[in-house]
């Protein structure tokens, strides 16, 4: 019985070895090789530049604060951004930004917290955007994501927005409509997930047409 | 209790009142241990008896009206562990009635021992060893099984068989074994014993009957394991739900746990497992067949491959004749007369039943007496091989195998007529046995003596194959008289001119094929293969090798009787499999009873799910343990009955049963706990639930 | 719905084709592969020491062990250790002690129930050396099992197969390679696949974004491919790094179906070798139908219960015609979403799309009824074996009902085996009940609990059925990186992997050594349509009479709560 316990023991650590190399390092790296090689651009995260500087990853959403700028969906972890401030201690000792995440609220449906957070938006989405009816919000854009880092928000949900837009751009209507029409990624096929609109895009759509027009 | 019993026919008043005594009787803990399902039931019976008398005892808080719940709630279950015991006793009482019989022919106390130096010696029965020599005179009671060594007499078995017949039993061959208990009715046997006391084949028998001995077979305890685990399963699911009850402050009262507890684990099946087996086994019994285990019943109900004896089992022991086949240039008239007188003193069924199949062509019989009288009687012998007369004018009468008669023929210089082999050929193939007649050793023709076979087998046969069997035939016939019967009797193979030997490789091969095979046998030479056999059926009138060899012996000595037992044991495991899935079935009604009924109170909104409508929470909950209560003695005819069975492919039976007992399990409930639930609304009110 | 279909549609020629292959690599048949991975794999046995001799049941589960130990042990001193190793360009600190045991046993059994969050708290070097590796290691390790356990139901003895040569050849020969395929496909979408450390980039608005880089696409398509789900970032495949478009989903959809699935063709194919050319085998064909209804009836479900969405959004008058979108990906929307949340439960991956925890009750109910049950095709390889448990006990039953001995391809099912498989389907529902009434009944469990009222629970039941059936998803929101969640989760995910394997190779080894007996008219046909139905309804009759108390006070309550 020991002798039999020894002999697998001695296979079973020989092949977990061998599996080290090559599933942990080997594999990893082969991949990393054949990625960096045949899609560079997306193997190193998508980044966007303006001007010869990265602004952002087109695969991952941002916060925007501007009236000018459509803004995207909920984030439990307002999408990686921050200043200088949040990474010091504030008076309470709390630091609002404690490093790089991912995830949501996690609110179940009938978490009066979630109740809460919702009415509260809807209240400033209606202050911010006064010709928007209520019940012509899509819930999308007052929902949070899953990851907190969702770059799209769906079409109506840039429709609604597309009148303080340009008011606050100073773009016209139909300026703003054809960057969102260009920003729009369509149903993979016409069939697979949905119509979205990429609000970092379409932001610097709008960031852009704002400086030639000035 | 009385009102939920069935009808008077199935059980007696006096089997009645011993079955509520023996239910009692079952109640200690230590008996009930033995059927884990019920013994569950039974500590949830003690704790909420417990929480009826002191109802803050276990530190929950009691409301005003909750002793009285309690107490209701004790009451139904201990009702439903005696409705559980007295399905058993009920089972175990109707073979006490055949124990009864049996028992009254254990009278013998003494027995006369030959000692070895030829002096008697009296002797208790009881104190009898294997080996010694009893000496039994007619009108005494035979002491113990054994074996003929000496003497000739005759025995009646009545009181094991059932038939009033005596039978002859003599030194050697397959009539020497003697049952303890029989009677002998003339002469005397010396007799050697060959079990000891309180071995015998009646003291089996009763502790058979009676359930005493009785073990748990393979498939019983595999599906004990299962109700077992179920059991474990739920008490779990509600041991672990009050934590989660606590946390969500939803308060439920710990005899509503129970409750709940008792519903879910199945208890009907459990309360009414015991009672199944029992009651399969005494179905045998009642067949007349004695099954040495119930491992060999169940076994019954896989037999793939029947192997069936042609004689005695597949067509009538004995040939009759059916017609007479003159030669050429003889007339039938001459030929039925030759028969006729050769027949007269022959007292073989053969013979008899040449003489009636003459009679009934007419011939002329003013003179039998005479001739009788007369005449030499020439009998039957395995070395001449032929039978007859020899009348005082010195004509001889003979009639015999063609081979024998055929050459006593040419011996005596006659040309062997020219169409004598066709027609003895003729007969072979139509599966017949030619007996050739000949006067004065003139060959006059053919005696077509017909294989008989037994009515509704072919019948039998298709359905044993819709069954998904196979029968094999074995005869000692040539091929071409087995192939003939073969076909008429339908069945899938035969073996012809088979040897003892050849039946034990005919079942190797099956077995080798995967099959399991069943036979029948009496002989000592069918002992090696009755052992070989998945199932071995034994004849009574067998001898005591063969019944030792054998796992099931049919008193009767009826080898048909194979078929009827392979559906017994298919009955027995069906009965457990159909209120197994009929128990389980039921628990999707009663979670809909207790379910929202036990979280109203504290989560309003479950009244969605009272799809029954039910009338209050507490009388929700006690209709379902009333009905779990009250299901286990209205199935107790199924149980001791067994489902009904009708052969048919397993595909078949298989959505029938699961239409009848797994989708009738489901509803069944919804309607019983809805009626419950109305009787019990305008009462509970009144006592203040 | 309809692209719903058409992924299912495109599954099934997939899932056959896999089988194929995996049969022929288990059944040691030619493969196209084979010129050049005979040498790797010859390479690999002499280097470490293995010798290609057939094993009886016994040794096969003490090899498994003995690797699985082996592993554990290595994984757990790098965990410890990470910060001070190389490849750790963000600076991650060495991982605490019960969260790396907790990690550990979560990648070595399968689970991949994340207690940490990716992005901070493992090296690169412990991404790839420890969750990379384990990942394959775990998956071959479970269809190693599997394999063995189906060779001993078809064959008529116990000697046979090799664990050390099952688990390097379906390393080689299937996991290595349909992880590379599926990692270019994942970066040609969008995934990184990177060695270099994070990004921080200045926005538009002149603020700071932290992009979080990595060697993401390797790790994710093995993720997929072995059913182990654990992400490379904390939010999973929500992430847009991890999943960024339509067709990553589509593709790590296909990848988690692919060999559970196939794992069902290949013992098909096993059970019908004496038939030339079956594409799918009877047997088998009829226990996938079994698990395909499930799947479908839940998928439907839950579809229907997201597509409704939350009543007290509703009830705020704002549109909801997307359906509930809390806690999912404007990319996936609903269809996406579900079906990935019903694919990842039962097929017991547990990487999610979108934040299981803010499903609708009824829609959590369904992924948490599928980890349950842990049947509907379930994890490589193991999903097969636990419902052959259920398969043996359909028959038990349905045998009985027909008047037969119970009887599997030619095999009595007897006392013995009785014993262990119901021990088996009981070891399940024990330990997600158990743990879960100590933890709603101690105020350390409770601790966690971050929903008020009847989801809380749920987020408890969620937590340990996932542990338990090695799914490895979560109601996310319960704070679970505490001694007492590390520990009974540790222990669930341990209990539930390696006791159901031990002991469903035990009921292997004994059927096994039985005698065989051949079918007939009169025995249980168990290739039929009525065979599959009974045998879902056993699944989920069992399934719902185990669970329902505790799901009524659950996601029941919960819906009905908020639909008052």
């Amino acid at each position: 019985m020991m002798k039999e316990w020894f002999r697998n023991g001695k296979q079973a650590l020989g092949v977990s070895c061998i599996m080290f190399v090559l599933c942990g390092l080997l594999y990893p790296f082969a991949v990393t090789g054949l990625a960096q090689g045949l899609f560079p651009y997306k193997a190193n995260g998508s980044l966007i530049k303006v001007e010869e500087k990265a602004v952002g990853s087109e695969k991952v959403g941002q916060a925007f604060t501007a009236p000018y700028y459509f803004t995207g969906r909920v984030s439990a972890i307002n999408y990686n951004m921050y200043t200088q401030q949040d990474t010091v201690a504030d008076a309470n000792g709390e630091v609002r930004y404690s490093g790089v995440s991912s995830g949501t609220f996690n609110y179940a449906p009938s978490n009066p917290e979630l109740k809460k957070r919702i009415e509260a938006d809807i209240e400033a989405f209606l202050t911010a955007n006064p010709t928007v009816k209520r019940q012509d919000i899509p819930a999308d854009l007052l929902t949070a994501s899953g990851s907190g880092l969702d770059p799209h928000i769906s079409l109506k949900a840039a429709d609604i927005q597309i009148h303080r837009v340009a008011k606050a751009s100073g773009l016209s209507i139909e300026e703003v409509n054809k960057i969102v029409k260009n920003n729009t990624e369509p149903r993979t096929l016409g069939l697979f997930g949905e119509d979205k609109v990429n609000v970092l895009k379409a932001n610097i759509d709008i960031l852009k047409k704002m400086k030639e027009q000035n | 209790m009385m009102e939920t019993t069935p009808k008077k026919s199935f059980i007696t008043m006096d089997m009645m009142k011993g079955s509520i005594l023996g239910a009692a009787k079952k109640l200690n803990p230590l008996y009930m241990m033995k059927n884990p399902v019920m013994f569950v039931v039974e500590i949830g019976f003690l704790l909420v008896l417990l929480l009826t008398v002191s109802p803050t005892i276990l530190g929950t808080e009691a409301g005003p009206h909750d002793r009285l719940y309690n107490a209701i709630v004790a009451a139904i279950l201990f009702v439903t562990i005696l409705f559980s015991n007295f399905a058993e006793s009920i089972a175990e009482g109707r073979g006490k009635a055949q124990v009864q019989t049996l028992k009254k022919t254990k009278t013998v106390t003494q027995a006369r021992v030959l000692l070895a130096d030829g002096s008697e010696v009296m002797k208790e029965a009881h104190e009898l060893t294997k080996g010694e020599i009893v000496l039994v005179y007619a009108g005494e009671v035979i002491p113990n099984d054994g074996e003929v060594v000496d003497g000739i007499a005759t025995v009646d078995e009545s009181a094991i068989t059932g038939e009033s017949a005596p039978v002859v039993k003599e030194r050697g061959g397959d009539f020497s074994s003697v049952t303890g208990g029989t009677t002998v009715t003339s002469d005397w046997l010396k007799i050697k014993i060959t079990s000891l006391p309180g071995e015998s084949f009646l003291d089996k028998m009763i502790s058979l009957i009676e359930g005493a001995s009785r073990k748990k077979t393979p498939n019983e305890i595999a599906l004990n394991t299962l109700l077992v685990s179920l059991t474990i399963v739920f008490v779990l699911v509600v041991v672990t739900l009050y934590p989660m009850t606590v946390f969500l402050k939803v308060h439920i009262p710990i005899a509503t746990f129970i409750a709940l507890t008792v519903c879910l684990i199945p208890t009907t099946i459990g309360g009414l497992l015991s009672a199944i087996g029992i009651a399969g086994m005494g179905r045998v019994t009642q067949f007349n067949v004695i099954a040495m285990s119930g491992r060999a019943v169940e076994a019954c109900g896989d037999v793939d491959t029947l192997i069936l004896d042609k004689t005695g089992t597949i067509t009538y022991g004995n040939r009759m004749a059916s017609e007479f086949f003159p030669v050429q240039h003889v007339h039938q008239k001459e030929l039925i007369r030759a028969a006729w007188l050769s027949s007269l003193t022959d007292d073989t069924p053969e013979g008899k039943s040449i003489l009636s199949l003459a009679q009934k062509l007419s011939v002329d019989a003013s003179d039998k007496e005479t001739i009788i009288q007369s005449s030499e009687h020439i009998p039957f012998t395995a070395q001449t091989r032929m039978s007859g007369l020899t009348m005082p004018d010195g004509t001889t009468v003979r009639k015999g195998a063609y081979d024998t008669i055929k050459n006593e023929s040419l011996k005596a210089g006659y040309p062997l007529p020219e169409d004598l082999e066709k027609l003895v050929h003729q007969v072979s193939s139509a599966g017949g046995t030619p007996l050739v007649v000949a006067k004065n050793s003139r060959i006059l023709g053919v005696i077509y003596l017909k294989d008989v076979v037994k009515s509704g087998l072919k019948e039998r046969f298709e359905q044993l194959r819709a069954m998904g069997i196979k029968t094999i035939m074995c005869t000692g016939d040539n091929p071409l008289t087995a192939a003939a019967i073969a076909k008429e009797a339908g069945v899938d193979g035969f073996i012809a001119e088979s040897k003892p030997e050849d039946k034990i490789q005919v079942i190797k091969e099956e077995q080798a094929l995967g099959k399991i095979v069943a036979m029948t046998g009496d002989g000592t030479n069918d002992a090696p293969a009755l052992a070989q056999a998945n199932v071995g059926l034994a004849m009574n009138s067998g001898t005591n090798a063969a019944k030792e060899a054998a796992n099931m012996v049919d008193l009767d000595s009826n080898p048909t009787k194979i078929i009827e037992i392979v559906e017994i044991g298919k009955k027995l495991l069906m009965t457990r499999g159909a209120l197994t899935t009929f128990s389980i079935s039921n628990d999707v009604a009663k979670y809909f009873a207790i379910i929202p009924a036990m979280l109203m109170a504290a989560i309003p909104e479950m009244d969605v799910l009272n799809i029954m409508n039910l009338a209050s929470p507490t009388s929700a909950i006690l209709a379902a343990l009333l009905f779990n209560a009250v299901i286990i003695p209205l199935l107790i005819p199924v149980a001791i009955k067994g489902v009904n069975y009708e052969p048919m492919s397993a595909s078949k039976l298989l959505n029938k049963n699961l239409l009848i007992y797994g989708l009738g399990g489901m509803i069944t409930p919804f309607i019983g706990i809805k009626l419950i639930d109305m009787i019990l609304s305008p009462i509970l009110p009144m006592i203040g639930l | 719905m309809w692209q719903i279909a058409i992924i299912l549609a495109i599954y099934l020629p997939l899932v056959i084709l896999a089988g194929h292959y995996l049969f022929r690599v288990t059944m040691h048949q030619k493969t196209f592969l084979d010129p050049v991975l005979d040498k790797a794999d010859r390479l690999i046995y002499k280097i470490s020491g293995i010798k290609q001799e057939n094993m009886t049941g016994k040794q096969y589960v003490l090899a498994l062990i003995l690797s699985n130990a082996c592993m554990i042990f290595v994984g757990y001193v790098l965990l410890r250790i990470q910060s001070v190793l190389f490849l750790n360009p963000n600076g991650i600190g060495n991982m605490e002690a019960t969260l790396s045991f907790n990690t550990i046993i979560s990648f070595m059994t399968n689970t991949n129930l994340q207690h940490y969050s990716g992005e901070s708290g493992l090296s690169y070097l412990s991404q790839m050396l420890v969750i990379t590796f384990m990942m394959f290691t775990s998956a071959a390790t479970g269809y190693a099992a599997c394999m063995a356990f189906c060779r001993r139901l078809v064959a008529k003895t116990d000697t046979i197969g090799n664990f050390f040569v099952d688990f390097v050849r379906v390393i080689t020969r299937v996991l290595m390679p349909l992880s590379v395929g599926v990692a270019l496909l994942l970066v040609s979408q969008g995934s990184p696949q990177t060695l270099s450390g994070n990004q921080t980039v200045e926005t538009i608005e002149g603020k700071m974004q932290d992009i979080a880089l990595g060697p993401v696409a390797s790790l994710e398509s093995i993720k997929h491919v072995g059913t182990n789900g654990g992400g490379f970032n904390g939010a999973n495949s929500t992430t847009p790094f991890e999943n960024p478009t339509a067709i990553s989903n589509i593709i790590e959809i296909l990848s988690m179906m692919l060999l559970p699935g196939a794992c069902v063709v290949a013992f098909s194919l096993m059970a019908a070798r004496r038939k030339k050319n079956t594409l799918f085998g009877k047997q088998g064909l009829a226990i996938f139908s079994a698990m395909a209804a499930l799947f479908l009836i839940g998928l439907t479900v839950i579809y229907a219960a997201e597509q409704a969405g939350n009543p007290i959004i509703d009830s705020l008058g704002i549109n909801q015609e997307l359906g509930s979108m809390e806690g999912k990906e404007m990319r996936f929307g609903i269809p996406q979403s579900v079906l990935f949340t019903a694919v990842t439960t039962a097929f017991t991956t547990g990487s999610v799309n979108n934040m299981h925890d803010t499903l609708t009750p009824v829609g959590g109910l369904v992924a948490m009824f599928n980890m349950m049950l842990n049947v509907v095709f379930g994890g490589k390889g193991v999903g097969l074996m636990n419902m052959m448990m259920y398969v043996l006990l359909t028959i038990f039953i349905a045998c009985l009902m027909i008047g037969r001995t119970p009887q599997f391809l030619g095999k009595k099912i007897e006392e013995k085996e009785m014993k262990l498989i119901a021990l088996c389907i009981l070891i399940h529902p024990a330990i997600i009940l158990l743990f879960s009434a100590l933890a709603v009944a101690t105020a350390a469990g409770s601790g966690g609990i971050t929903n008020p009222g009847a989801h809380g629970l749920s987020q408890v039941l969620y937590e340990y059925a996932s542990a338990s059936a090695n799914n490895g998803s979560g109601f996310e929101g319960l704070s679970d990186n505490s001694y007492f969640w590390n520990i009974t989760t540790g222990l669930a995910m341990f209990f539930g992997r390696y006791l159901p394997i031990i002991i469903q190779l035990a009921v292997a080894s004994l059927l096994a050594k039985k005698m065989w007996h051949s079918d007939s008219t009169g025995t249980l046909k168990t290739d039929n349509a009525m065979f599959s139905f009974l045998l879902a309804a056993i699944v989920l009759l069992i399934g719902a009479l185990t669970f329902l108390p505790a799901l009524a006070l659950g996601p029941i309550t919960e819906h009905l709560q908020i639909h008052r």
